[in-house]
């Protein structure tokens, strides 16, 4: 007889329906005098190092339409490529960034919007530097699952061609879907969860 | 305090089996939102082991509690008063310290506190609907609320939500990142539910519903239901290049 190798099951998702606004944006949905503000509206303050960015974008479903319902979450490292995180070890990330940000859709557009700062490049397990990303996190009504994926800058070709995520994406067409486009020092990044343009999610 | 460095592990793969699946044609908004395609599975980084913390000074002191946080004049909601509380374990069942957790639910009648929200049932004037804590060093957690009511949505004719309260879950990476729903012990819609069955598994449903403790009901004032919650584990660094919290 063996020893029993015992780990528990993670807790299955569930949707977070069309009202996840009330726990987690309670002042965007008019529920208002529970927070004073909703959480990772800012992500950082004046003296925050690194260049000042926008990122805009929508989440398309099957017919092409935006979701006026979605939750989507950022998760970045700041200018220096450090993460804001007790789990972080290799050093003080800037303590005027969170690099944690979340957003409603707009009711109307669908619309979501992160005022944040270009993230500088993290190290791949084996030392090589990935390409500046962003780690986003999406849920919405119908969607049972959270969805992870990551958006890459439209101006960092260079990085992006050697970045060990981007390489291991076999259909090459589908690297697009991944990358935000820069106009000015904003970067536009829809999300299409089906469709010929269906941006790779992770499980990760 | 502990001296312990936190840990920082890749995760364990998710189990997909376990989890619902994208596409579950029977919660019909479910079909045109599911990614098609395959995702792309690879082994965490340091954007995944990583993830947001967020400290106590965030909190109210009313933030758990939802008889009284939206009380107009000190009067408390209508319903059925409860206690829910539980712990945050990871698969290897290691408490999760720290995490922030926030819920949302109905009120009593059913009914959410939303802009969009147009079902019948009357809104309750000393009920808002939302919460937040952070758990403790045991990874424990707790709140008062009212027992939230069933209600009726548009998917089949006669479809019904079986009464629930939905949580949202911080662990100390990002890929632990968890929305979930709470059911209620007993309940016979929690079978019916096209959300519920976007699960396929019948142990992984049970594992969503929260038995009543009675040992943890206040006497003369509320009944209690205990929900603990498993994040995803991190694998040992023990056999990393680095060796560091073992
Ligand atoms: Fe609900």
């Amino acid at each position: 007889m063996t020893q029993p190798l015992t780990y528990f099951k993670e807790t299955p998702s569930q949707t977070a329906g069309p009202y996840v606004h009330i726990g987690c944006t309670p002042n965007f949905s008019g529920l208002e005098g529970v927070f004073p503000a909703d959480l990772g509206t800012k992500m950082l303050s004046g003296e925050a190092e690194g260049k000042r960015i926008i990122i805009r974008g929508r989440v398309l479903d099957g017919t092409g339409a935006p979701i006026k319902d979605a939750l989507v979450e950022i998760w970045q490292a700041d200018a220096k490529g450090l993460y804001n995180s007790p789990t972080e070890h290799r050093g003080q990330a800037d303590p005027n960034f969170t690099g944690w940000g979340r957003c409603p859709s707009d009711m109307t557009s669908g619309e979501f919007v992160f005022e944040t700062i270009k993230p500088g490049q993290v190290p791949f397990k084996d030392g090589r530097l990935m390409a500046p990303h962003v780690t986003l996190w999406i849920v919405a009504r119908g969607i049972n699952i959270g969805l992870q994926t990551r958006m890459y800058f439209s101006d960092e070709e260079k990085a992006n061609a050697d970045d060990p995520i981007l390489v291991r994406i076999e259909h090459r067409h589908r690297v697009s879907t991944l990358i935000g486009t820069k106009s000015g020092d904003e970067y536009t990044f829809d999300i299409h969860l089906q469709g010929d343009n269906e941006t790779v999610f992770f499980d990760i | 305090m502990s001296n312990q460095k936190p840990e920082t592990g890749a995760f364990f793969q998710r189990d997909r089996n376990w989890q619902p699946d994208a596409y579950t044609p029977k919660y019909k908004t479910s079909i045109l939102r599911s990614p098609q395609k395959p995702l792309l599975s690879l082994d965490g980084t340091l954007s995944e082991i990583t993830g947001p913390v967020f400290g106590h000074n965030i909190l109210g002191e009313l933030d758990n509690d939802l008889l009284l946080n939206f009380s107009k004049d000190g009067q408390t909601p209508v319903g059925e008063r409860i206690v829910v509380h539980g712990r945050v374990l990871d698969e290897r069942g290691v408490p999760v310290k720290g995490a922030l957790i926030e819920f949302w639910q109905a009120n009593a009648g059913g009914r959410y506190r939303h802009k969009k929200e147009t079902y019948l049932a009357p809104l309750d004037p000393n009920f808002g609907g939302c919460g937040r804590t952070i758990t403790d060093e045991n990874g424990g957690y707790c709140f008062r609320t009212v027992k939230p009511g069933a209600y009726p949505w548009p998917n089949g004719v006669n479809d019904w939500r079986p009464a629930h309260i939905h949580f949202s879950l911080f662990g100390h990476g990002f890929s632990q990142r968890l929305i979930t729903q709470m059911y209620f012990e007993g309940d016979p819609l929690i079978w019916m539910c096209p959300i519920v069955q976007s699960i396929g598994d019948k142990d992984a449903i049970n594992q969503l519903i929260a038995p009543l403790d009675m040992a943890s009901a206040i006497p003369m004032d509320s009944l209690a239901y205990k929900f603990d919650i498993i994040l995803r584990g991190r694998r040992s660094t023990l056999f990393e290049n680095r060796r560091e919290g073992n």
